[in-house]
């Protein structure tokens, strides 16, 4: 019975998730602004912002917690913008799980198979098959005052799950676990999602967990989607600077672009300057932007190499990371971070020593906001 | 239409307008139809008995008696009476030195158990609650025994050094009784108030230089101030608007006696009773208008997560004798009419003596012989108005916090205004309002008992209303948002998670209501048609004022305080065993 009902729940077939057009505002507040996105069948999607960025608001909306001034919401192709929450078939697992304290966890997983007029004799065995694939059998008479963190997040995803929804929201999940159990659980969600294969959205603020987790990711700011794209075209393909900056370390170096045709370069006041291609087509206010990883520190005397662009610049800073060492290198205008490998035994280049940074030059993008 | 039209249309709009419909939204009710019902359902109601009766005695004392054309003539002749200017002298003089003598009495015991590390402080917080739990005039009576012209401490002194201090005296007893009466509500707020302030808040003063009287003066007392205003505001309105301490102590020119001897003796529809009623009205709001603008700006709550209060410093020797002494001085006081209470209940005669001259038990043979009516129909009324207290009030809560209903606040804001109706005007607006209002056989509704009921829950509505509002605050939204998810409608989550995790707030709103209305007698006192419908309050005040029903009257006495804290104690236990149970930490 138990397997059969853990199997039932990987059957339903996925639905995909569709927003046209949505906006939404809270007096002046603009917080959603022309949303579209298509999320596809079966998908682990992650909204990834900073706080404010209309990411929770935009998940709620799709759980029917927030109202959209215009524009519509399909699962499906089923539009459900007009369906109160109770009535969607949308699992949320709450940021703060949102576990009813006088009620034991079996009673809590078994609350929304009784709301949805399961039949009594079913609902025992199919709050033991989600307890059990989320490895919490054994713990169903306890109250959630007194489990874990980590246990009370399970709970609020085997009540969530247990009603087998179309769609599995989660909102800032692992934000309540401390930083190890974090690691862990994130590895466990996406076992599990791939497991049910349930289409999944997953708000965060932390570009790694998306980065880890999700198929793919939409980032937001200030209400706006700033790029969708999979973790790896983000990081490599940043559209603005906001995505850039977002997604890991990024240099952005404000210059100006000089000469034409061939010999047209982008350059950076007091020293920095690098060549631009013929077609390369450059927004009017881009800067120049590439990763710390991209460039490095040469010898004195070492040559760059024709792929490279070289600035010469003195240390500012140094922060040792382990693996890496990061420098900060202050060419003319522009300060320079600079990530070093390290090797056991290497001499470290001290704070205000005159070094050369060479920057590998097909890394560098130009971007505007 | 785009978003920079739309966002136009909205500024300068309130939030509250969110919930109507914009431009081009979706067309949505600012609430379900369940929602718009039950909240239409409580408004008839406080518009039915608690509106209409405060503006029909409002309406008369503006209107020329037998006509209907408005007038101030009522309040010229009201000023130019000396007894009524006399009486609202009175009045404000009692209750202002009502004031000064509660904090004589509260300040010492709020310092002392919050501050030091002090054995007894449970002790204290208990005991300082009792005085509320019995009807004052009651207290009135047996401090007559002990402290009046021939009380037991004037015989003392006369027989030791020849003189008598007149405690008892015309405005002075009326005072003397109504600090020891209502003391506890400057304690209760202030200690709460003291609790609140951070240790944190305490140690960055002692880190900055700042120590002893000087770090009380510029830190903890400024943090305290809002604590002691709330509770001092809150004895000056009841002692003005009290009824039965004055009647019962024999002083009639203050004026809730005025207003209560104007209506029973000259009539109903004799207009003074109402202008007086409106002067109540009047000095109610105006003590809570100042004590809101006194305390608005510095109401800071500074009490954070995990913060346990003031560190509590160990006394030395001689200040621990100090305040003992101080403490035990105080209690003995305090808990004086309770003491005299219980003496006289079980004395034979007792008059020009220190103590009874002999006991007996007969007082309470013949009190529950005959007055256990009383006690019945108290606990009927109370429980009553109790339990329609805990459901307007979680339906107003749930109201306003939860829902977007246009005109909500209007609710809260009508229930919170009971408090301003002093109990008399309410009782003198309830025959006005309802004695034109016959039922099938002809009888009037202001003579049913049930009308006591409802007055009742009106006046202790404001209690039970903060209680809920509490109670549904801790609630998370995610709890009931969670519930919806999972397909569960807003009537089901209200049944299967609001209520059960708001119960104890509900439990400790209803004893609120439940002990406040057993022991209320303003209103009840005009309300009340027949003996058989009295409740224990008022055959505590018929008998009280007879000097053959004193003995019994005590007897009843103490059964009324046993009463009400037996309930206190056990829905106390309740709450607590409620709050054992496991919460989750969000």
């Amino acid at each position: 019975m138990t397997a059969a009902t853990a199997n039932r729940a990987i059957a339903v077939p996925a639905v995909g998730v569709r927003i046209e057009q949505v906006n939404l505002s809270y007096g002046d507040n603009h917080v959603l602004k022309s949303i579209d996105l298509d999320i596809r069948p079966g998908e682990f999607f992650a909204f990834l912002g900073p706080s404010g960025c209309g990411k929770t608001t935009l998940l709620r909306l799709i759980a029917g917690f927030n109202h959209a001034d215009s524009g519509r919401v399909l699962v499906g192709e089923k539009d459900i913008s007009a369906l109160p929450p109770w009535k969607r078939d949308i699992g949320m697992v709450f940021q703060s799980y949102a576990l009813w304290p006088h009620m034991t966890v079996a009673r809590n997983v078994a609350f929304g198979l009784e709301e949805k007029r399961v039949p009594r004799a079913e609902i025992g065995p199919r709050v033991a098959a989600a307890l059990e694939l989320v490895g919490l059998t054994g713990l169903d008479q306890r109250r959630p005052a007194q489990l874990s963190g980590g246990q009370q997040q399970r709970v609020a995803l085997a009540r969530t799950i247990a009603v087998e929804p179309k769609l599995l929201l989660l909102d800032e999940p692992l934000s309540n676990l401390d930083a190890k159990l974090r690691v862990q659980v994130r590895r466990e969600l996406r076992e599990l999602q791939q497991r049910l294969g349930l289409t999944t959205i997953f708000v965060t603020h932390d570009q790694e967990e998306a980065n880890t987790v999700c198929d793919r990711i939409a980032v937001m700011n200030q209400g706006v989607i700033q790029q969708v794209g999979t973790p790896k075209d983000l990081y490599e393909q940043p559209a603005n600077l906001f995505v850039a900056n977002f997604l890991g370390t990024a240099n952005i170096v404000e210059g100006r672009v000089i000469g034409d045709g061939a010999s047209r370069a982008y350059e950076v006041a007091g020293g920095l300057k690098i060549p631009i291609a013929v077609d390369r087509k450059l927004a009017p206010g881009a800067r120049m932007v590439f990763r710390p990883q991209d460039c490095t520190i040469i010898g004195a005397g070492e040559s760059a190499g024709p792929d490279r662009t070289e600035a010469a610049g003195t240390v500012s800073y140094r922060e040792f990371l382990g693996a890496s060492v990061r420098y900060g290198v202050r060419a003319g205008a522009a300060n320079i971070a600079v990530d070093c490998p390290f090797h056991a035994g290497d001499t470290l280049h001290e704070v205000g020593t005159a070094v050369t940074v060479a920057i590998a030059t097909s890394s560098v993008r130009f971007l505007s906001d | 239409m785009g978003p920079g039209l739309r966002r136009d249309d909205v500024v300068g709009a309130p939030p509250m307008s969110l919930a109507l419909p914009a431009p081009r939204a979706r067309a949505r009710l600012s609430a379900t139809p369940g929602q718009i019902a039950l909240a239409l359902g409580i408004a008839v109601f406080l518009a039915l008995f608690l509106v209409w009766p405060s503006a029909t005695v409002i309406y008369v004392a503006f209107t020329e008696k037998g006509g209907g054309a408005f007038t101030l003539v009522n309040f010229v002749d009201f000023f130019r009476t000396d007894l009524f200017l006399r009486s609202f002298w009175n009045s404000f003089y009692v209750s202002a030195m009502a004031v000064v003598g509660a904090s004589i009495l509260a300040l010492p015991l709020a310092y002392i158990t919050s501050r030091f590390a002090f054995r007894g402080t449970v002790l204290i917080q208990t005991l300082g609650f009792l005085p509320l739990i019995m009807p004052p005039f009651v207290g009135a009576v047996a401090m007559q025994l002990f402290f009046g012209r021939n009380g037991s401490v004037n015989l003392l002194l006369d027989d030791w050094f020849g003189f008598k201090i007149p405690f008892m005296e015309g405005l002075n007893g009326v005072i003397f009784v109504q600090s020891i009466h209502y003391f506890p509500f400057i304690l209760i707020n202030l200690s709460a108030a003291l609790r609140n302030i951070d240790a944190s808040m305490e140690e960055a003063a002692q880190n900055l230089g700042s120590s002893g009287f000087r770090l009380f003066r510029r830190i903890v007392f400024p943090l305290a101030m809002p604590g002691y205003i709330a509770g001092a505001s809150l004895v000056f309105v009841k002692v003005f608007d009290d009824l039965a301490t004055p009647l019962l102590l024999n002083v009639k020119d203050m004026l809730a006696p005025q207003a209560y001897l104007r209506v029973t003796s000259i009539g109903i529809a004799d207009p003074m009773g109402y202008v007086i009623a409106v002067v109540l009205i009047v000095a109610s709001v105006a003590a809570m208008a100042l004590s809101a603008l006194a305390t608005r700006g510095i109401d800071y709550s500074t009490v954070q997560r995990g913060g346990g209060g003031l560190s509590r410093r160990v006394l030395r020797p001689y200040e621990s004798v100090l305040a003992y002494l101080t403490v035990t001085l105080i209690l003995l006081l305090v808990l004086a009419p309770h003491a005299g209470l219980l003496l006289l209940s079980f004395s034979t005669i007792w008059s020009f003596s220190p103590l009874p001259d002999g006991y007996t038990m007969a007082h309470y043979a013949r009190i529950f012989g005959e007055s256990s009516l009383y006690i019945k129909n108290t606990l009927i009324y109370a429980s009553l108005a109790g339990l329609i207290d805990v459901v307007l009030g979680t339906a107003i809560a749930y109201l306003v916090l939860r829902t977007r209903l246009v005109g909500r606040d209007v609710l809260d804001w009508a229930a919170s205004a009971a408090l301003a109706v002093p109990g008399i005007v309410l009782g003198i607006g309830y025959l006005r309002a309802f004695y034109g209002v016959k039922l099938w056989d002809g009888t009037p509704l202001a003579s049913l008992w049930i009308v006591i009921v409802l007055a009742l829950a009106i006046r202790r509505l404001p209690y039970a209303l903060r209680a809920c509002y509490a109670a549904l605050q801790q609630i998370s939204v995610s709890l009931e948002e969670a519930a919806e998810n999972l397909g569960a409608t807003k009537l089901r989550t209200v049944r299967r998670i609001v209520t059960p995790l708001m119960m104890g707030g509900m439990l400790a709103g209803f004893v609120t209501s439940f002990a406040t209305a057993a022991v209320e007698l303003s209103a009840t006192l005009m309300l009340v048609q027949s003996n058989s419908d009295a409740p224990l309050a008022y055959g505590l005040y018929v008998l009280m004022q007879s000097a053959a029903g004193r003995g019994p009257g005590a007897a009843l006495g103490v059964i009324a305080v046993l009463l009400v804290a037996v309930c206190t104690v056990l829905s106390h236990f309740v709450i607590e065993r409620g709050r054992a149970m496991p919460q989750s930490g969000h």
